[in-house]
């Protein structure tokens, strides 16, 4: 029997990752003792900061500004180098000179969601009370609460209103919370593969990272901070199931079948024989050299929680009454965590509340992860909605 | 079984003019600007172009992903759905019109999806090919085999079309459930209106399709 070779320590020491969560090498809005960020879990968060990039230039009028929403485990680095992994940037395909979201045209911003480790204040923040990392201390936060977070960032901006508010998966729960708690503020809305409420499916596999991360021996109760070390074993499983939840059996297949690693014959060992083995402990290895795993249990748990329809008596048409914003639903065909079924109820609630909607289910097999691949159908649709929105808006050019 | 009230054609739907289609041309013309308007199997959003070049809200329904892909393509609001199945979720009263072209024929219910579009428009505009048409029923009594034309090139096992009717068919449908025909137009083979002088049976012959401006009956 060949030896077992467990998950790699990370690349990048803890040192490097955590100097990113305070002083991260983006700009960053500091709200003070004046400006509490208010949580639905009771809590008024104070001070916080907010780290974010921009690209482009606000025009004179202010009605050129385009927030982008991050994905559960991304970031504001949506169209740079990222600091940590040298990697382009997680939305550089939609994002950027010549793309559907073109920085010629319109002023770009992006944020690290509040609960995250690239900035923005989360559980892997300094606690200014005790001058030690929050932990578990900090209190849980919820899609709106980001959302809450993004408003006051945008108003420091001195941006109004949004000429498009835009994510994907986590970002798209952030879109739709934008449309439905401040209406007015978002004139175009683009939510892909997302929905209005996270299903018992997704919460179930939530709930299986995290117990990953629980059982690490170096979590520590989430105290690891204050053990100098990262329960980086746990976190890289709990990205491995996850991962597979964003690909489809299809992708999977095609990219590596039953192909082996490196090797002819089986080892006859729990090594990673199969390439598709060494491609998920790649996938876990790398995710935690740039992300903390107690942000990983909060920003779960904020997804977990969301549910507009919950907020507006489980009445979902409610949420959007009267709204005048236009919206872009897209769905992916081998999307199973975010399934085309979830996309069409958003759209009948949108339609029975005369909203301006458009809905288009992208053909692929790609899965979930197809909103952050190179999918030319879905940016030709991305282009020519926010074109057609920007001319409604007067927008010159876009 | 009556035409009520025939209006004058504003001169628009004089055969095929452009890139725009006669009986597009002709619904287009049937809606007062500054409306608000479903269109339910838009296609690839033609009408809903045309409209919105007079200032029309115009929004639309295709069954075909690769139809609403190219409409949301071209900046439309168009979501992906089925007039059978997708009707029931819109609200009364949402549209000002609610148009469905050339699309009657291929629903699985045609009185039902005819009873949703005036529940969720307060008009509902909707053209159909007429089975009726003399050279339908020349190939079914001469050749002795289901028609096809131009317009319907499909055969009979091959064709989305499952509920034809003629112009007459039709006229009985909407005094069944009472709906109130505003105005009704028949186009002949080249997408001319056929003379309002003429007798109804006429139309029903020489109609190659057929343009109705319906709204709610005031009896039920």
């Amino acid at each position: 029997m060949g030896g077992v070779k467990s998950i790699p320590s990370p690349a990048i020491s803890a040192d490097e990752r955590s100097h990113e969560v305070d002083h991260p090498s983006s700009q960053i809005a500091h709200f003070g003792a004046e400006q509490p960020l208010r949580l639905d879990c009771g809590v008024d968060l104070t001070p916080f900061q907010i780290a974010y990039q921009t690209y482009g230039e606000l025009n004179a009028d202010r009605s050129n500004a385009v927030l982008i929403c991050h994905a559960l485990t991304g970031d504001q680095h949506v169209a740079n180098v990222h600091p940590v992994t040298g990697k382009p940037g997680w939305w550089e395909t939609l994002v950027g000179p010549g793309r559907p979201i073109d920085p010629k045209h319109y002023f770009i911003i992006c944020s690290n969601v509040i609960g995250g480790c690239m900035g923005s204040t989360g559980p892997a923040s300094i606690n200014p009370a005790t001058g030690k990392v929050w932990g578990l201390d900090f209190p849980v936060i919820t899609i709106p609460d980001m959302v809450r977070a993004q408003a006051m960032l945008v108003d420091r901006l001195g941006v109004d209103t949004l000429f498009a508010v835009v994510g994907g998966s986590m970002g798209g729960m952030q879109v739709l919370q934008w449309t439905a708690a401040y209406p007015g503020r978002v004139f175009s809305a683009l939510a892909i593969a997302c929905a209005t409420r996270h299903s018992a499916q997704n919460i179930a596999f939530h709930e299986l990272g995290r117990q990953a991360v629980m059982a690490d021996p170096d979590w520590h109760g989430g105290g690891y901070a204050d053990h100098g070390i990262h329960p980086h074993r746990g976190l890289a499983v709990a990205r491995m199931a996850a991962h597979i939840t964003y690909l489809s059996d299809a992708a999977l297949h095609r990219k590596f079948g039953r192909r082996m690693q490196d090797r002819e014959l089986p080892t006859f060992s729990f090594d990673a024989d199969f390439q598709v083995e060494s491609y998920l402990r790649y996938q876990g290895s790398s995710f935690v050299e740039r992300f903390d795993a107690n942000a990983y249990l909060y920003l779960t748990r904020a997804m977990d929680y969301f549910d507009i329809a919950a907020d507006h008596g489980g009445v979902l048409a409610k949420a959007f009454a009267e709204i005048a914003t236009r919206f872009c639903v897209v769905s992916f065909t081998s999307d199973w965590l975010f399934p085309t079924s979830e996309s069409r109820a958003l759209v009948h609630a949108l339609n029975a509340s005369s909203a301006r909607v458009s809905f288009a289910e992208i053909e692929t097999d790609r899965g979930h992860d197809a909103f952050l691949l190179d999918v030319p159908e879905f940016f030709d649709i991305s282009r020519a909605f926010l074109q057609s929105a920007g001319k409604a808006r007067g927008l010159k050019d876009g | 079984m009556s035409v009520q009230e025939v209006l004058p054609l504003g001169g628009l739907a004089t055969g095929s003019s452009g890139q725009f289609r006669a009986d597009h041309l002709l619904v287009a013309e049937m809606v007062k600007p500054g409306s608000k308007v479903l269109d339910v199997g838009c296609g690839e959003g033609d009408l809903l172009q045309l409209l919105e070049t007079r200032g029309i809200d115009g929004r639309g329904i295709e069954l075909s992903r690769e139809g609403v892909n190219r409409c949301v393509a071209k900046g439309l609001a168009v979501v992906q759905g089925d007039a059978d199945t997708d009707l029931v979720n819109y609200p009364d009263d949402a549209f000002d019109y609610v148009i469905l072209s050339q699309t009657l024929q291929a629903t699985r219910q045609p009185r039902v999806v005819l009873e949703n579009l005036l529940r969720i428009g307060r008009r509902a505009i909707v053209s159909f090919p007429n089975f009726g048409f003399w050279k339908m029923r020349l190939q079914l009594l001469v050749g002795g085999h289901m028609p096809r034309t131009e317009n319907l090139p499909a055969t009979w096992y091959d064709t989305a079309n499952i509920h034809f009717c003629t112009i007459k068919d039709f006229v009985q449908l909407c005094d069944e459930i009472n709906v109130k025909m505003e105005r009704s137009v028949a186009l002949d083979l080249y997408g001319r209106p056929v003379p309002l002088n003429l007798p109804w049976w006429v139309w029903n012959m020489f109609g190659e399709q057929a343009v109705f401006l319906l709204s709610r009956g005031g009896g039920k």
